[in-house]
């Protein structure tokens, strides 16, 4: 890396410009399927936090031994060791929302932006750079969880972490809990972030970038 | 060009003008869906004219907001984006909350035409998608049908719920003509359903006005005659069929086109020209698919109605249909399925 890297600058960025879902279009999968709670969502960041950070700053301490031709399947083994981890602590602490979580909790394996951040960052940077890599990026995942979950649960249940909002007579809108709410809701967001960068460019006099054109 | 001289008319080629322009083809269906308009307005009193005035209300403000300000001059000139409000209104139950009329509104030009790039580009309906949002949002409010009012001027209490709160009221939901047949085997008598003197969404109950405003849009070329007569034509057959199969499980004929929102789906929605497909081959096909899925629907499916989504289903379809109609290029040697 011929560049100096500023910490601050490298935490910061995953959280905002470098959003993995809002602008990188990353982990899609989890960010559907589990946000139709904020309490889902919240612990689904958290268990992905916990991932991301723990193998970002494990790869990274072992960017130098890591024979380059089977690098991809070390990383999905050092990724599947914390999943297996979070899997059985949120089973022993949170059951409820481990049973409600299901299948996605051990599926975090798959998410491609665990494992794109080891293959783009992780190995090629020094481990604290890594780790504040990582702290940002799962950031701005979790930030994106909740952005979504809090939406939809806010319209679909007229409530926010289960405490009501609106009073008895609120009206669920029940897509929004349903799947297609979920794509609705994630749609108009990414609508309103591609609505800034392109103000922001006209701005600055730039072109804008679409959402998706940057995608690594 | 702009000189007009009446001895010498110079100007380029197209010298014969047709009369035929957006705004001139959306003024016809306004003309042609007065009339059921009206007799809902009649029959179901006032309150299923606030609905019409709040889903346009919502429609309009939608397609305003979202329109650069340099083009809503032109864009909300062509009278499409009250047409869309309208017609959602017509599918809708008059005793529907305003504010989920707005709401729906509000979706159907956002979500079924703005953000597809605007009028002419939108791949499903509007109007349906608008509706399709409402009924998988708000299934109760969207499926408690009110009867004809005491008087004209009585207000529905469930129209007036607040914004984001259900209507304090228990309405006193009455069986469509559909939820008959489908859950008590009961036709209602065909007579009725021509007049439209029965419950149901706002506009789609007086199947002969309907009728008469789609033959005038057929007469005026504003929609492909193929797509109505193939969905009838099919639907007909379909329901006879089953009907002969057993006479007092199935819909006859009748029932099946004159009930629900047959007549408005298959005049004014499937025919749409934006979203359905250009060729003639292309229009029979979509026409017999959308007959078809719509029996399929209202007599397998768990919905009474499903005229919804088969025109929705078969708008989905209608690129790949229009692909593989594509007819010969004159001059050219035959090619194999037209797609190449």
């Amino acid at each position: 890396m011929a560049k100096k890297l500023d910490s601050y600058e490298e935490m910061i960025k995953g959280l905002w410009r470098e959003n993995p879902v809002f602008v990188q279009v990353l982990g899609m999968c989890p960010m559907l399927a589990v946000t139709n709670s904020a309490v889902n969502a919240v612990v689904m960041g958290v268990a992905t936090f916990f991932v991301l950070v723990s193998s970002s700053f494990l790869v990274s301490s072992f960017r130098g031994v890591i024979p380059k031709q089977v690098r991809i399947s070390i990383y999905v083994v050092i990724i599947a060791t914390f999943v297996t981890v979070a899997d059985y602590t949120l089973l022993a602490l949170v059951p409820a929302i481990h049973k409600e979580l299901g299948a996605f909790i051990p599926l975090i394996v798959a998410n491609c932006m665990i494992l794109g951040r080891q293959e783009a960052y992780a190995s090629k940077n020094s481990v604290k750079f890594a780790v504040l890599d990582a702290i940002g990026t799962a950031g701005g995942f979790m930030f994106a969880l909740l952005a979504l979950g809090g939406v939809r649960e806010i319209l679909g249940e007229g409530k926010i972490f289960g405490v009501p909002l609106f009073g008895d007579n609120f009206e669920p809108w029940v897509i929004m809990i349903l799947p297609p709410g979920g794509f609705i809701t994630l749609g108009l967001i990414l609508l309103f972030f591609n609505w800034v960068t392109a103000r922001r460019a006209a701005r600055n006099q730039l072109q804008p970038q679409p959402v998706g054109s940057d995608i690594r | 060009m702009s000189e007009q001289d009446p001895k010498l008319l110079l100007q380029p080629a197209p010298l014969l003008q047709q009369g035929m322009t957006t705004p001139q083809a959306m003024k016809d269906v306004w003309i042609a869906l007065a009339p059921a308009t009206l007799f809902g307005i009649w029959h179901f009193g006032i309150s299923s004219l606030l609905v019409i005035i709040a889903t346009i209300v919502g429609a309009v403000v939608t397609e305003w907001a979202f329109t650069p300000a340099a083009k809503r001059q032109i864009v909300l000139s062509d009278w499409s984006g009250a047409l869309t409000g309208l017609l959602l209104a017509l599918t809708l139950p008059p005793g529907l909350p305003l504010w989920m009329a707005f709401l729906g509104g509000a979706v159907s030009t956002g979500l079924g035409k703005v953000m597809w790039g605007g009028l002419g580009n939108n791949l499903f309906n509007p109007a349906l998608v608008g509706r399709a949002f409402l009924l998988a949002t708000f299934p109760i409010a969207m499926t408690t049908w009110h009867g004809a009012p005491d008087g004209f001027f009585t207000i529905h209490a469930s129209n007036l719920a607040m914004p984001l709160m259900q209507s304090a009221t228990d309405a006193i939901s009455q069986a469509t003509p559909l939820g008959l047949m489908k859950f008590e085997q009961s036709a209602t008598a065909t007579g009725s359903l021509l007049l439209g003197t029965t419950t149901g969404s706002l506009g789609e109950t007086s199947a002969l006005l309907l009728l008469l405003g789609g033959i005038f849009l057929i007469l005026r070329r504003d929609i492909d005659w193929r797509i109505p007569v193939a969905i009838f034509v099919t639907a007909a057959l379909f329901s006879m069929i089953i009907n002969s199969v057993d006479a007092m499980k199935y819909p006859a004929p009748l029932f099946t086109l004159f009930s629900g929102g047959m007549m408005l789906g298959a005049l004014f929605m499937a025919p749409d020209p934006v979203t359905s497909p250009l060729t003639p081959k292309g229009a029979i096909i979509f026409g017999v698919g959308v007959g078809l899925l719509v029996v399929l629907i209202r007599v397998w499916g768990g919905l009474p109605e499903g005229m919804m989504y088969a025109i929705l289903l078969m708008n989905a379809a209608t690129p790949l249909i229009d692909r593989v109609t594509q007819p010969r290029v004159f001059g050219r040697a035959k090619s194999n399925g037209g797609a190449k």
